[in-house]
């Protein structure tokens, strides 16, 4: 793309056609008490020299922490070429291109992360992506809101061992258009017992989320949850691990019928953890429910001369043709990562992917083995986890995870906050990333740790 | 010129009403909206049990072009969606004024305020139709 400067002539010039003096009488229409000055917190523009300066600084202050922490963003390896490909300048954008056929390319690498995505989650279609799982989540909601025409009544059964962070955003996302989450508590194990959802038959219930495995890492009665709600015309949204999706069985078969919509977040298939994001969201459903479904989506087609080609499809559900009627504020998606994504799904092939994720899953079981050897740790749950698991200590966790940061380890998520109905409970993870040596390390830092924290 | 049936009534937003025997009415789009969208590649009508008022946006035509709303020309309860146009939305094309009904309603009070054939053919000639 060529690089067009804007010379002060050409400043003029504009200025000058449109009959304005100056730039800043573009603005005069914003009154001088609401323009702000500076930014509060936010310190004075630095040049180039001293930015340069102080990011290596800070990049000195980085450490290299043995991680144990999952909970939603998950270490794994990434092969090399999936970002030396991805940073082509072919692909480096974060955008689907305006006049997108003209990015045939971009578009069949859409096409193609659409095609992986869906196959993974056994459903038929699946947009170009969100922004990250826990919108992906309000999305889902909004959108079962809009399918499920035998419910009127918006409510959607959130169990509570869903992400709490998914459950937040998508109760301030979508709480605005009269939608109300209903929390199920878990009852015990850490999963939703169908008792439990018991209470609610014979109520309007627009949909029910259920995630997979949950945010404990254990896994859930899906198929028996998935029949009772479709039994009742209840949507069921399913959030899940794409890469947990290799082993487990996907939302597309749960159940006598399978799931409505499936959601996830991304980020485990080749994007790096990176303070929180950015990340990228992914949906898919069932072609009945296609028009329903907010975002971008990629189609093939052919030409006039019958020769294949890329085309964004099914635009009539969006803002630029739809106005305030379009399914969603959604009309873009998160390009750059979803580049990454396609391309470490590709090189992976369903093989590797079920190779990391069998490994993962080894190497968390081992994990909690070698952890609740130790005194005062044992483990929260009993049944089946994918590569999550929830540990119980007999003190407080967050000052043993103190102890433990200080020697080099992350040692998982204190979960006293969203749950202190668990008491001192602690989610760790373990996936293909680590050895039986740092599981050592942990559990030998731990052990200290316990008895430091037993001594004071 | 577009075909404007003379014993049917209409709206200034294209639809059309018919009158059926057992006091319900019968809702589509006229040919001219047919054709001004193109073809129809998906239609949702409201469901059985509905109440609808005047104006009130009940049912989407989508074509490759656009998608828009179709209004209730009366007020009144839906007693049918036509269940043939989710598999073939192109009967609009086909038979806009037939086959291609959108809905029927039971109206809650006499209808009112409907152009003639007559009128909507002088709506169409103002559009440039």
């Amino acid at each position: 793309m060529a690089f067009i400067p804007h010379t002060e002539a050409d400043v003029k010039e504009m200025l000058a056609a449109i009959g304005v003096k100056s730039i800043e009488q573009l603005f005069e229409e914003i009154p001088a008490n609401l323009r702000v000055k500076s930014l509060a917190g936010v310190p004075d523009a630095l040049n180039e020299m001293q930015i340069g300066r102080l990011m290596s600084e800070r990049a000195r202050m980085d450490g290299r922490p043995l991680n144990f922490i999952g909970a939603g963003a998950y270490e794994h390896h990434i092969p090399a070429a999936v970002w030396a490909i991805t940073t082509r300048g072919e692909f480096y954008s974060a955008y689907t291109p305006y006049q997108a056929e003209a990015s045939q390319g971009t578009l069949q690498l859409l096409y193609e992360y659409q095609t992986m995505i869906a196959s993974l989650t056994g459903l038929a279609v699946s947009n170009a992506s969100l922004y990250d799982g826990a919108s992906a989540l309000a999305e889902a909601s909004l959108m079962a809101v809009r399918a499920n025409r035998k419910s009127k009544s918006q409510r959607i059964l959130v169990p509570t061992t869903i992400h709490p962070n998914y459950r937040k955003v998508a109760a301030a996302t979508a709480a605005g258009q009269g939608l109300r989450f209903e929390e199920v508590p878990f009852v015990s194990h850490g999963r939703v017992s169908i008792e439990s959802l018991a209470q609610y038959d014979g109520q309007d219930i627009t949909a029910i989320a259920l995630q997979q495995p949950n945010f404990f890492g254990a896994l859930e009665d899906v198929d028996a949850i998935t029949d009772w709600a479709r039994a009742r015309n209840i949507f069921v949204i399913a959030i899940v691990n794409p890469i947990s999706l290799a082993l487990l069985k996907p939302p597309g078969e749960w159940g006598g019928g399978g799931v409505d919509i499936a959601i996830g977040e991304g980020q485990p298939l080749g994007v790096p953890l990176s303070c929180g994001g950015p990340y990228f969201g992914f949906i898919t459903t069932r072609m009945e429910h296609v028009r329903q479904m907010p975002g971008r989506i990629v189609g093939r087609t052919v030409d006039l001369s019958g020769k294949q080609g890329f085309t964004l499809t099914l635009q009539a559900r969006e803002q630029h043709i739809r106005r305030a009627k379009a399914t969603s504020n959604i009309c873009t998606n998160q390009g750059l990562l979803v580049t990454a994504a396609t391309i470490y799904m590709s090189i992976m092939g369903p093989q590797g992917l079920e190779r990391v994720a069998a490994a993962s899953h080894a190497r968390t079981r081992e994990l909690i083995a070698a952890l609740t050897r130790i005194k005062g740790v044992r483990a929260a749950f009993e049944g089946p986890h994918f590569h999550e698991a929830v540990l119980l200590l007999d003190r407080p966790v967050a000052p043993v995870l103190q102890m433990l940061a200080s020697g080099g380890i992350l040692g998982g998520l204190d979960l006293s906050g969203d749950y202190p109905e668990l008491g001192n409970a602690l989610l760790v993870c373990a996936t293909e990333t680590k050895t039986s040596a740092d599981i050592d390390s942990y559990a030998n830092a731990l052990s200290d740790a316990m008895k430091a924290a037993r001594a004071a | 010129m577009s075909n404007v049936p003379a014993d049917l009534k209409y709206t200034q937003s294209h639809e059309w009403v018919r009158g059926l025997p057992d006091g319900t009415v019968e809702i589509g789009i006229t040919d001219h909206a047919q054709h001004a969208l193109g073809d129809l590649v998906f239609v949702d009508v409201p469901e059985a049990g509905r109440k609808v008022t005047v104006g009130e946006a009940c049912a989407v035509v989508e074509s490759v072009k656009a998608a828009s709303d179709v209004y209730s020309p009366v007020a009144g309860e839906v007693i049918a969606g036509n269940p043939d146009l989710a598999g073939k939305p192109e009967t609009i094309n086909e038979d806009p004024f037939g086959r291609g009904w959108l809905m029927r309603v039971r109206p809650s009070s006499t209808v009112t305020g409907l152009l003639s054939a007559k009128e909507y053919e002088a709506v169409l000639a103002e559009e440039g139709a």
